[in-house]
């Protein structure tokens, strides 16, 4: 180049500008295009082939209904679809008992296993154990546990002479629903422990000092300086968990398959129910997004409380 | 308002006993400074007299009440942490105010007792702000008007200053001197720091491996150390403490240095008999430089050579070789002096000290 007359350097630079530049894209986008081609791949398109569909009464067995566009009418058809809300209802009951529940008994463990002065780590592991388990045995599990006749839970009750009769378990829809509610409890219970217990842990030990030394009693120290301290931490469990439970699928699909007669129905069996078994998936993609937004509200709910919360405590995380 | 007393007071961790039965009485009132090196023992007793400790064994008296087994709470006590402490999701007021709170007291009592405490402090710009909002000066004196908003029968102060830069801990502990002079209460004031004690206490504690070594006024234990601990504890820079042989009627110290032997000390040792020989960097002095007029005093010239000098503006550390070991003077209206420089250095014996090597307790009368 440092040899060529000024000329020379002109005309490649009009050569530039000219009929290339189009095919020189800027070396940032270059570099990034990979991300977008491998993102649009696998989230963009079907995200907006799913939300397209749920504009078309698509089934599974007859592929060229996709074409048909029919508006909002699937949409239209949710809200007037009593099965939907009911099953929607039952989802939001699971998750505030969940949560609630999960809540309390994790703190209660986390505040136990922050005590024990010794074998903390082997507690930490075993609390963690039910984690470890896939959904999808967790459920056999306590499906085998709950059964009417066979399962452990009847068998201790009749033993112990609490009860002479099969409690139908599984098949009450009450008695079911706490069924289920239990097994998800068992299973997670330890992302609040967890979560929790490293709240604790984090905690400066001379506040705690101050409250006694001010008057507070053990209930008051743990009301007014320990819970406020813990408390972003239960919400960042609160997130997970409430995202957890409000795809809840798994567990209730082998303990009852929302049934029997749709007494346990929740939202994501009924919208696999109505995009596989019944093969309406347009109608089941339109159920799924308004799935979504239940899940989008408690995450901005929790995040609103966890920036609350953090800011509380003065946090620097 | 109360007296607090320890007896035979013990803590053991396990097997590890950490306080060895100390006795102390607290008049009523009083500020007393515990001081000694990390691992001494102090904050421990503090945190016993707090109640955040059990007690291994003997008995703690507040106002004449046996407290060994009553919660922190029931103490009437009041504490500042060295960390302050501070409740971090509450603001300055509701800090302040919230033992308050949990004795159920009115709240325009508590809102009437805090404003009181934060204008004493100069903290009244400052109570709806959080403590992450505070610099750590603004933080320890919140920490202080939530001891002040107790009332309490005593304060305990845990190195309250150790983590304020040396500017602000000047400027605080004249704050803390002037707040006991104001609430007048009886305080116990743990810190590691000699000048604090010094400064602020009215009998200062020394401890060291969980004994008390002395217990007296700052006067005292900076004129009439009772052991050798003692004297290199208190006072900065810290006394010449060298170990010397009696041999008829002069202290040997290494490489055949010797010095006459004090006066005051002639009927108080025996020939051979291992001492500690502890002079203060005050009382050796560059001829013609010291505070004293030498005529009074027992003065021992003599020649040395300078090896460094460190010079302070109103006074020069001048340190010189002797016995094998260096020994600091301080050179009150210094004159310019270079290493390498022939000084004539002069030790006034009559202010020198003298322990056992072997008990290290003082010989003087």
């Amino acid at each position: 180049m440092a040899g060529r007359p000024d000329g020379g350097t002109t005309r490649s630079r009009e050569a530039k500008s000219g009929f290339l530049k189009p095919w020189k894209l800027p070396a940032p986008f270059l570099l990034l295009l990979p991300t977008f081609i491998v993102l649009a791949a696998v989230v963009v398109i079907p995200l907006l082939l799913s939300l397209y569909s749920s504009f078309t009464p698509f089934r599974l067995t007859r592929p060229d209904t996709i074409w048909t566009f029919i508006g909002l009418r699937n949409y239209e058809r949710l809200f007037t679809d009593w099965d939907f809300w009911v099953a929607f209802g039952r989802t939001v009951l699971l998750l505030t008992f969940a949560l609630n529940l999960e809540m309390i008994l994790g703190l209660g463990l986390a505040m136990l296993v922050e005590k024990a002065t010794r074998g903390q780590r082997i507690l930490r592991t075993i609390m963690m154990f039910p984690m470890m388990f896939s959904p999808v045995l967790v459920g056999f599990q306590f499906k085998f546990m709950f059964n009417d006749n066979v399962g452990l839970i009847n068998n201790a009750l009749q033993s112990l002479g609490l009860t002479d009769r099969a409690i139908p378990w599984l098949i009450d829809g009450t008695l079911a629903f706490i069924a289920i509610l239990v097994a998800e409890i068992w299973s997670s219970t330890a992302v609040f422990a967890i979560f929790i217990l490293a709240g604790l842990m984090a905690m400066p030990r001379e506040p705690l000092e101050a409250a006694r030394v001010d008057g507070c009693t053990p209930w008051q120290t743990f009301r007014y300086v320990t819970w406020p301290f813990v408390m972003p931490f239960a919400f960042i469990a609160m997130t997970i968990r409430s995202l957890d439970i409000a795809r809840a699928y798994d567990i209730v699909k082998i303990m009852t398959d929302g049934g029997p007669a749709k007494r346990t129905e929740i939202l994501w069996t009924l919208i696999a129910r109505t995009g596989y078994s019944d093969a309406r998936m347009g109608l089941a993609n339109a159920m799924a997004y308004f799935a979504i937004f239940l899940s989008i509200l408690f995450t901005v709910i929790f995040f609103r409380k966890l920036a609350q919360a953090r800011s509380q405590i003065g946090a620097e995380w | 308002m109360a007296p607090v007393s320890l007896s035979k007071l013990v803590k053991r961790y396990g097997s590890v006993e950490v306080v060895h039965g100390i006795d102390l009485d607290v008049a009523d009132r009083e500020f007393i400074a515990l001081v000694g090196p990390s691992g001494c023992g102090k904050s421990t007793t503090l945190r016993m007299i707090a109640g955040l400790e059990d007690i291994s064994g003997g008995e703690i008296r507040i106002g004449g009440t046996v407290v060994n087994d009553l919660p922190p709470r029931a103490r009437n006590i009041s504490m500042v942490f060295q960390s302050y402490a501070l409740y971090p999701h509450m603001t300055v007021a509701e800090n302040m105010g919230f033992s308050l709170k949990i004795a159920g007291k009115d709240k325009s009592v508590t809102e009437e007792r805090v404003a009181e405490a934060a204008r004493t402090l100069g903290l009244e710009a400052l109570l709806d702000r959080r403590p992450s909002q505070l610099s750590g000066g603004q933080r320890q004196r919140v920490a202080m008007g939530r001891a002040i908003v107790r009332d309490p029968e005593v304060f305990l102060f845990d190195e309250p200053l150790s983590n304020l830069d040396a500017k602000l801990r000047t400027q605080m502990r004249t704050e803390i001197k002037k707040l006991h002079a104001k609430v007048q209460s009886t305080v116990v004031y743990v810190t590691h720091d000699q000048v604090e004690a010094m400064t602020l206490a009215d009998r200062i504690v020394i401890m060291r491996d969980g004994h008390i070594e002395q217990v007296g006024t700052p006067e005292e234990v900076f004129q009439r150390p009772a052991t050798h601990f003692v004297a290199g504890f208190i006072g900065s820079p810290p006394m010449n403490l060298r170990e010397a042989v009696v041999d008829d009627g002069k202290l040997a110290f290494g490489e055949d240095a010797t010095l006459p032997l004090p006066a005051q000390f002639r009927d108080r040792v025996t020939a051979g008999q291992k001492v500690v020989f502890g002079l203060r960097p005050d009382d050796l002095y560059p001829s013609g430089h010291g505070i004293h007029s030498g005529e009074a005093h027992e003065v021992h010239e003599m020649e040395r050579t300078v090896s460094i000098t460190e010079p302070l503006g109103n006074e020069t550390l001048v340190f010189a070789g002797f016995g094998g070991t260096e020994w600091v003077s301080r050179m009150l209206n210094p004159r310019p002096m270079k290493a390498g420089e022939p000084v004539k250095l002069s030790f006034d014996l009559s202010q020198a000290h003298l322990f056992d090597a072997e008990t290290g307790r003082s010989l003087r009368v």
